[in-house]
């Protein structure tokens, strides 16, 4: 089985949200994945050669400076087709989303969303995924190749590392990329902290939070003390106390971090199908009947007012 | 303008879901239906672009069992002109429901397709840029905003670094993200008019299309539960079992 990552760039970087792409492709054909990067003039390859794939395929134009899926999905199908892949991997967010549901309409291949398992019985591939909100797990069978997937970072994980440097090669290009969609600009917001779907901590506010001085103040304030990153409630986002690229949950992001602090946050299935595989949760919330407190290891019944800064005393002192 | 806006018929996104006895798919006894949130969403854009004179004509089209009417039904109430469903009991997968949809769009010839970036049932998140591809058309997925001008759109997209604004010449396929709007409730009088709307039923022969699912769900279950752990009395108490006992900080 061969296997096509596409790397996700901003058409000029290479994100480390790849990696656990690259994890998947390790796991299911370790000596037969390839891996691509669109964009114009690259800038961080080396990110993608130190993790044993046969080659790293470039395909650096100017007409692909910005992540558009008009042009990345012609790019992405040509080269798929080139060296025969049967699988066409990336990991789950927005870009792959866009782009290789694209790339799939092209093939005319069957795709996958957002895979937590693969493997192939007598030819056939399954796949499990979570469906519903992640409120259940579906088990598909899929006929033929090639087949598109994206696959839920979380349960990937990083790839080792391998020795020796995975040789860079231009891809060709296909005769036509069209031009028509035009990238305008970005808004965004990181505000220097650790990526959401990377980050070992992360802390979110739902909705009481009122503001986005108060949701910065003690959201914003409880992340920095424990280094993690910051996430948000669909309730907190809509009301606008926070951007929108903190949304964690079924449409938002989904993250996996070592421990998760829900603060005034109700629980609904939408928001836990963003975060409850986290390995710990800890629940700050003033209803003991809230739904948070079902999935939480550690529930403190409290108004978020009085112990978040609390909290956050502790912590520095527990630091030192 | 024309405008097509797809209607797919999905579980209530407040129902709680089970598997069925036999765990090949969910429990449907009993279970309430919906218009797939997104939808409604792409649907009320529609409605707006037309009471702001831009679009002249809503067609809503589902693909489904017959029961499917009534999510048209719904969509008529709302405001769309008038509905195709295209019925099949078939299960079918994101290419083939591309396939049909793009045969629809041959049809009507639409200046844009309005749909919904995900069905809440699925979550697959594929259709629109599959027919996108199909049809070659441009794409904007997961809108949040839409100005149509001199038949180009530009829309703000919710991506994962944040929004970003591009710019598609029509025809196009645009898909609706949440913060798009927020769907009108329909009105009494909607639902007495949406029973005169016209509603026309194919099938896909009639598309000249035989559609055939190369992913199929074999089983559904429950993922492990989480089990609900302790109370802590305080902030203190707290801390030091983050510390000592789950040894994440
Ligand atoms: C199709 C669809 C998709 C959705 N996708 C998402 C998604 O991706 N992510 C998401 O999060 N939501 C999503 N939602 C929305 C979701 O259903 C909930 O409405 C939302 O998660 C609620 O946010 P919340 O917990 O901030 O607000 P609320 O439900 O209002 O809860 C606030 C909580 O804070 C507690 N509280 C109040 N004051 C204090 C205080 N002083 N101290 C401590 N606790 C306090 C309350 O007891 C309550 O439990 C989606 C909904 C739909 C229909
Ligand atoms: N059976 C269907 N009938 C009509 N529209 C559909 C159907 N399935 C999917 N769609 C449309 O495609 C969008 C994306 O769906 P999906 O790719 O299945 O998550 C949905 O929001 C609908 O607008």
């Amino acid at each position: 089985m061969k296997i096509l990552i596409v790397a996700e760039t901003d058409g000029s970087r290479v994100s480390e949200k790849t990696l656990p792409a690259i994890a998947f492709a390790q796991k299911i054909a370790p000596n037969d994945f390839h891996i691509l990067a669109v964009g114009s003039s690259l800038q961080n390859l080396e990110l993608l050669t130190g993790y044993g794939a046969q080659t790293v395929w470039v395909a650096d134009d100017p007409r692909l400076a910005k992540p558009l899926a008009e042009r990345y999905a012609p790019v992405i199908a040509h080269l798929a087709r080139q060296i025969g892949a049967d699988l066409i991997a990336s990991t789950t967010t927005t870009f792959s989303r866009d782009t290789l549901a694209r790339a799939a309409g092209l093939l005319d291949a069957p795709m996958l969303s957002d895979i937590t398992a693969l493997e192939s019985l007598n030819g056939t591939l399954i796949a499990r995924r979570p469906i519903y909100s992640a409120n259940l797990i579906g088990t598909f069978e899929v006929e033929g190749t090639p087949v598109v997937l994206t696959v839920r970072g979380p349960a990937w994980g990083k790839p080792e590392p391998k020795e020796g440097a995975s040789p860079i090669q231009n891809a060709e290009l296909p005769a036509e990329i069209p031009t028509r969609s035009e990238w305008l600009s970005l808004q965004g917001s990181s505000g220097g902290r650790p990526d959401l779907t990377q980050a070992r901590v992360v802390v979110s506010g739902g909705r009481p939070l009122k503001d986005p001085q108060t949701f910065e103040k003690y959201i914003g304030g409880l992340a920095d003390v424990l280094g993690g990153a910051v996430g948000a409630t669909r309730a907190a986002v809509d009301a606008g106390i926070a951007p929108n690229e903190l949304q964690v949950g079924q449409t938002g992001k989904t993250v996996a971090p070592e421990l998760y602090i829900a603060v005034a946050i109700s629980g609904s299935v939408q928001h836990l199908a963003g975060m409850k595989d986290s390995r710990v949760i800890v629940a700050i919330n003033i209803d003991p009947e809230a739904p948070i407190f079902q999935v939480a290891d550690y529930g403190l019944v409290a108004d978020l007012y009085e112990v978040v800064p609390q909290l956050i005393e502790e912590l520095k002192n527990a630091r030192g | 303008m024309k405008v097509l806006v797809t209607v797919k018929r999905v579980p209530d996104p407040y129902a709680k879901i089970s598997p069925n006895a036999d765990g090949t798919d969910i429990a449907r006894e009993g279970l309430t239906m919906a218009v797939n949130p997104f939808d409604e969403i792409a649907l009320e854009e529609a409605i707006r672009l037309k009471e702001a004179g831009k679009a002249t004509e809503i067609v809503a089209v589902s693909i489904g069992g017959a029961e499917s009417q009534e999510q048209l039904r719904t969509a008529l109430a709302m405001g769309a002109d008038r509905a195709i469903l295209v019925q099949t009991e078939e299960p079918l997968d994101p290419p083939s429901i591309a396939r049909l949809l793009a045969a629809i769009v041959q049809r009507e010839q639409p200046q844009l397709i309005l749909m919904g970036k995900q069905a809440i049932d699925m979550d697959d998140n594929q259709v629109g840029q599959m027919l996108a591809a199909i049809l070659n058309l441009p794409q904007a997925t997961f809108a949040s905003k839409i100005t149509i001008e001199d038949s180009t759109a530009t829309v703000e997209r919710e991506t994962d670094n944040g929004i970003e604004t591009i710019r598609v010449p029509l025809p196009a396929v645009i898909t609706a993200d949440l913060r798009l709007n927020e769907p009108r409730y329909v009105a009494l009088t909607g639902i007495v008019r949406a029973r005169t709307k016209p509603l026309e039923t194919l099938t896909p022969a009639d598309l000249g299309i035989t559609p055939k699912a190369r992913v199929r769900l074999k089983k559904v279950e429950k993922p492990p539960a989480r089990q609900a752990g302790k109370r802590v009395a305080d902030v203190k108490e707290l801390v030091r079992l983050l510390k000592e006992e789950a040894r994440v900080i």
